[in-house]
């Protein structure tokens, strides 16, 4: 990390006209580093597996997960079914494929949707004083409910929809975007160069998308990393209690939830969602781990 | 200082108020009327104008808000559908069991967290330091009701030496007790104390590189006196603040594990009343919990304040 401080933070805000596949585009140095730290790249490949099988779900699953074969019922891991059968004889390998698909939805969906709620309030925060105050102390109030907590009672109030799980959890991990974005917007508001594009006559709106914005993106990128680790966790937790995407679709959480009665004479059921769940997260953290090591050389880990 | 632990103290009551204001307007989030939702769809017109006037759901907004927030003021939360009886009574019967089961992990996840963090600094870039990093970044990987139900699995199941559930109040048998707290607590603060192990490894690790642990290095003081008694306290402050917030997430989390371990606390409760829509005992839950992390948070900024000559007051 030769590149460190005001510096780099600056190269990294001059909007990137040259093509980036050139040398010095901020974002191929980025990704340059970034193939160099073993952290991220073992994060990143676990997490890209994890993708195709979600999308492959259809392909690769040797049964329909919904479909119940009584005779079946119970089976251990075999070469039949490599990852057992259920209570009613559904395929886990199955279930656990289109489980991804779930999670992973949710999880980008949560992901887009907080770092979107973040740049909206925490930009507004950081850049016009007047707001700051009143739209910190509702993100403080947010943040003083338990996380699963709230989002229980969110679910329970909006009713057992994938889509509301996707709305609670961003309600639930939104104020910590915001924050972090209004800690770097007040980090650079008050720079030099921003005070020159704002002696250019420039409107607030292209200082903060042209300007403010871009530098604000390193922390932005390992929060939202971040993000969709805490909201694959919530989503299985949620699932797991009950209170999440609805039976028979199956979900990590759900699937776990579900074998649980049955977790001593088959404990394959709740082994294999529960290593797709910590496997996700695993690559989600490491990802996100080294992006902070790569993009924010001083919050190295 | 008595200007900072004021100004601290009044800044809690805009955010009370806003926490209030949220758990008040949960209910009215509900899509369609709160009441037909609450009944079912088989009951009578009649029941359903019944329980629209016992909620106040016939009056303005801002009138109901005012009417309800006097009642939690004097602790009066309503009362719970399903139960029959006051949100108040049945959330303070089921607060010591959670209170004990977060308290118990947040000590366990600083006594795991702590030393493994300060090896994995002291020992930097040695197999040790790779060893607790990636055990670290496994715990904060591994879903907590997950880790539960394997350690049902091994230690209840196969081995047999701790209950798989239950709960013993520690002040009625402390042996029985903790047994009955292990599982739980170890499952819930596993993925903190890996937190905290990282934490205190950075912050230690930059605290190392300080030159007046340099100068006590160079007085030939021994090395772990420098690294226990001069460096660690300056590192554990960063792990300090954070103490408050990993409690609020212990508070929230306790709710998955207490139904993995089938632990008659809060989260049970709370899930149960999540089923049956009995929106006054969510409410009220919403409610304690963080009123009781706001105090928390409270409590150890104040401390610290008191314990940190260098803490800045604005």
């Amino acid at each position: 990390m030769s590149q460190t401080g005001a510096i780099g933070i600056i190269r990294a805000g001059v909007p990137a006209r040259r093509g980036w596949l050139e040398g010095g585009s901020p974002v191929r140095q980025t990704l340059q580093r970034l193939s160099r730290n073993r952290l991220a790249v073992t994060g990143i490949s676990l997490l890209l597996v994890i993708l195709a099988a979600a999308l492959l779900a259809g392909l690769l699953s040797p049964y329909d997960p919904l479909k119940m074969t009584v005779t079946d019922r119970l089976k251990g891991p075999s070469r039949v079914h490599w990852m057992g059968t259920d209570n009613f004889g559904r395929d886990i390998f199955s279930r656990v494929l289109h489980g991804a698909r779930l999670s992973l939805e949710v999880g980008v969906a949560v992901m887009l949707l907080t770092t979107a709620a973040g740049i909206a309030f925490g930009m507004l925060s950081g850049y016009f004083r007047r707001l700051d105050n009143a739209i910190m102390r509702v993100m403080d109030a947010m943040m003083a409910f338990p996380a699963i907590l709230l989002a229980i009672a969110i679910m329970a109030v909006l009713g057992p929809k994938t889509v509301n799980v996707v709305i609670a959890l961003s309600i639930v991990y939104a104020p910590r975007t915001v924050r972090i974005v209004r800690a770097s917007v007040l980090a650079i508001r008050g720079l030099d160069y921003i005070e020159a594009v704002r002696a250019q006559a420039a409107g607030h709106l292209r200082i903060l998308f042209r300007h403010v914005l871009p530098n604000s993106l390193s922390p932005l990128v390992v929060q939202a990393t971040f993000n969709f680790a805490y909201a694959v966790l919530a989503e299985a937790s949620l699932s797991f209690v009950g209170a999440g995407a609805p039976p028979p679709t199956p979900s990590w959480g759900n699937i776990l939830s579900e074998g649980r009665i049955y977790m001593q004479a088959a404990p394959w059921i709740t082994l294999f969602p529960g290593l797709a769940i910590a496997g996700t997260v695993l690559g989600l953290n490491l990802a996100g781990d080294g992006l902070r090591d790569v993009l924010d050389p001083r919050m190295k880990t | 200082m008595t200007s900072y632990i004021l100004r601290r103290l009044l800044g809690v009551i805009p955010v009370l108020a806003l926490v209030a204001i949220a758990a008040f307007l949960l209910i009215h989030l509900v899509p369609g009327d709160p009441a037909m939702v609450m009944l079912g769809s088989d009951a009578s017109p009649q029941q359903v104008q019944a329980l629209r006037a016992q909620l106040g759901l016939d009056r303005s907004l801002p009138v109901q808000f005012i009417v309800w927030l006097r009642l939690v003021l004097r602790g009066n939360l309503g009362d719970s559908f399903f139960l029959g009886r006051p949100v108040t009574q049945a959330l303070i019967e089921r607060l010591p069991a959670t209170m004990q089961l977060a308290v118990l992990s947040l000590i366990l996840s600083l006594l795991i967290g702590v030393p493994a963090g300060l090896i994995a600094a002291v020992r930097q870039n040695t197999w040790w330091d790779q060893l607790v990093m990636a055990t670290a970044i496994g715990g904060i990987s591994v879903p907590s009701f997950w880790l539960g139900l394997a350690m049902i699995l091994v230690f209840s199941v196969q081995l047999g030496w701790l209950p798989s559930g239950g709960y013993t109040p520690l002040w009625e048998n402390l042996w029985q007790g903790l047994r009955s707290l292990t599982l739980p607590a170890v499952s819930l603060g596993a993925m903190q104390a890996a937190l905290i192990a990282r934490m205190t490894r950075s912050s230690m690790l930059e605290v190392l590189r300080q030159d007046y642990v340099r100068t006590a290095r160079s007085k030939g003081l021994g090395h772990w006196l420098v690294v226990l008694k001069h460096a660690l306290k300056n590192a554990m402050i960063p792990v300090i603040t954070t103490i408050g917030t990993a409690f609020g997430v212990l508070l929230g989390g306790a709710v998955v594990v207490e139904i993995v371990f089938t632990f008659p606390g809060l989260g049970r409760l709370v899930v149960l009343a999540v089923q049956r829509r009995d929106y006054p005992l969510v409410q009220g839950a919403l409610l304690l919990t963080s009123v009781i992390y706001v105090a928390v948070n409270l409590a150890v900024d104040l401390l610290y304040c008191v314990c940190d000559p260098r803490i800045k007051y604005e």
